[in-house]
């Protein structure tokens, strides 16, 4: 019998033999012998993955088995604001990292820095978010290493994130996440965009996503504008979040807000906000239910 | 330089540690015909004199535009100019699909210098035998690099390269600290008068030099032929021996009578003023 290369099944997991056995030799690959599934007497399927039929699957399109894509998220954030004030502009969100129900990790940071003048939030999955910052922080490793001053723009850093996910979108892979870039630009201009998964993107002076599109949106066009004071634009903030917090099950009350203006970008501590509930229907709520016991 | 055992291969260093291959590529640079650079703090501009192998022929285009706020003239092997041109105006284009912005001028010329170190370090390779002068403005303002085979690059405010650039620099190291805060109209004249250095056998004309400029607020734009002729008569003009005006009055836009260009063309190259006898000139109207 002719010395085949084996491993063990995908089922048992890598490691055993090693992936590289799976690749077939170039002798194999010149003088294919026939093949002959072992199959276990005992009854089953054939556990000895043969390397020249996976060469020719792959070559079909399916190696080892479907092509697996995020389909579902599974440990997510919820919603994130942003607003343009006077001096820059400002991006909220709380520290809530659900899983499903669950309100599992609550000091997670969805607002964070990119670069000197670039602030970034994101809704959605937390895993493709830190493999969204891993990706931003290469772009600003790369800068850094090219040593003349330049650094990624907001505006840059908006377009770069919208065709990565309209890349990933296209391979059915998408990356499950809702950001907003936010930062100032060289001339000294504020710039928000926001982008979604399936790399839908678009400026606003000021953008939501998730449940605070709908809850906190008319807030936004009833009290921002551009050249809004910084405390105004705070209270406005304030207020957006503790909607959110108030209609959002799967939210929490402690935030942080992140602060982007030309001299630099400012992320505050988790805060809480002062909110209200007792209200005296809360204090008994079935008291007066049908069918209450 | 003549020949000896060590330049066979650009892979070969000489005992005196130079890669004579690398030079001899140089020195293709320096055979190509001349290619000026200056830049204000506003305003970059390219001079170029265009050679045609025969008269039949047509010229040899020397100028590229590599994307709205970037362009380069090339003098040497214009074959490897052309492929560097095409890499550059890729380069431009993936950045502008990708960031939506103008890809900063720096960063492209330090790709294309790590392109031409590769062809210094693979025996398989030849070094390019191009030089680049790349014009650019972006958002940390106007830029002139000049590239070299050996992969280096560097930074203007004024450069040239080809046959007879001497002539060219002598003018530019008498001119460049008056340079920054210059208009456009101005700093294209400058141009024209330090490539007019060069010239040997003929003189300045509307078609055997072109200039391209780029700035703030301007696109890269190539002038040529028709284009160029109010300011090759500017220049012409103002080559006149002075009587008596002063060079500053000379203004691009009042000078294009070509009937007043064509009397005294023929002195431009003659220092004794001839024209003391053919009226007013045409400044005063």
């Amino acid at each position: 019998m002719i010395p085949r290369p084996q491993s063990h099944s995908h089922a048992l997991g890598p490691g055993v033999t090693g992936p590289e056995l799976l690749v077939p030799t170039s002798a194999l690959l010149e003088r294919p012998p026939a093949p002959t599934p072992l199959t276990p007497s005992c009854g089953g399927h054939a556990f000895m993955v043969d390397p020249l039929q996976l060469h020719e699957a792959s070559s079909h399109g399916d190696a080892g088995g479907p092509r697996q894509h995020t389909k579902y998220p599974y440990v997510t954030g919820t919603s994130v604001i942003g607003i343009k004030y006077k001096d820059g502009v400002m991006i909220a969100a709380d520290t809530l990292a659900a899983y499903g129900s669950t309100k599992r990790y609550k000091t997670t940071q969805r607002v964070v820095k990119v670069n000197n003048h670039t602030i970034l939030g994101a809704g959605g999955e937390i895993s493709d978010f830190q493999h969204i910052q891993t990706v931003l922080n290469e772009l600003t490793d790369e800068d850094y290493r090219m040593d003349d001053g330049i650094e990624q723009t907001p505006s840059e850093v908006y377009a770069y994130l919208g065709r990565v996910m309209y890349n990933r979108r296209n391979k059915f892979n998408p990356l499950w996440n809702s950001l907003v870039v936010g930062g100032v630009q060289p001339d000294g201009m504020p710039f928000l965009g926001m982008v979604a998964m399936q790399g839908t993107h678009y400026v606003d002076s000021h953008v939501a996503t998730g449940f605070a599109s709908q809850l906190a949106r008319p807030l936004f066009r009833e009290r921002q504008h551009d050249d809004m004071s910084e405390e105004d634009a705070l209270a406005l903030i304030h207020d957006a979040l503790k909607v959110c917090y108030y209609r959002d099950k799967q939210s929490i009350n402690k935030f942080q807000v992140a602060k982007a203006t030309a001299s630099g970008i400012t992320i505050t501590e988790p805060f809480c906000l002062d909110v209200k509930w007792d209200y005296e229907l809360f204090k008994q709520p079935t008291k007066w239910a049908v069918g209450a016991w | 330089m003549f020949r000896n055992q060590y330049d066979t291969d650009v892979t070969t260093w000489s005992p005196q540690g130079r890669l004579f291959q690398v030079e001899y590529a140089m020195e293709a640079v320096k055979q190509g015909s001349c290619a000026v650079g200056l830049k204000s703090d506003t305003h970059v501009v390219l001079a170029t004199l265009k050679r045609s192998e025969s008269e039949l022929s047509s010229y040899q285009r020397k100028v590229f535009k590599v994307d709205d706020h970037m362009g380069m003239a090339m003098s040497g092997i214009t074959a490897d100019g052309r492929v560097l041109c095409k890499y550059m105006r890729n380069e431009c284009l993936n950045h502008r699909y990708v960031f939506e912005s103008a890809l900063p001028v720096g960063r492209l010329v330090k790709q294309v210098a790590d392109k031409h170190q590769i062809s210094t370090q693979r025996s398989w390779k030849r070094p390019f035998g191009v030089g680049l002068l790349v014009a650019g403005y972006d958002m940390t303002g106007s830029h002139l690099f000049n590239t070299c085979p050996s992969g280096n690059f560097y930074e203007y405010k004024a450069m040239a390269i080809g046959a007879r650039a001497q002539a060219a620099k002598t003018y530019l190291e008498k001119h460049y600290e008056s340079l920054p805060p210059c208009n456009m109209d101005e700093l294209i004249r400058h141009g024209l008068r330090a490539v007019q250095a060069c010239l040997q056998d003929s003189e300045l004309s509307s078609s055997n030099c072109s200039i391209a400029i780029v700035g703030k607020g301007m696109p890269f734009t190539i002038l040529e032929d028709a284009a160029l002729e109010p300011y090759v008569s500017a220049v012409k003009e103002e080559d006149q021996p002075a009587i008596a005006e002063p060079d500053a009055v000379v203004d691009a836009t009042t000078v294009v009578e070509a009937e007043m260009v064509a009397e005294p063309a023929v002195d431009n190259t003659e220092a004794a003023p001839a024209d003391e006898d053919e009226g007013p000139r045409p400044m005063e109207i």
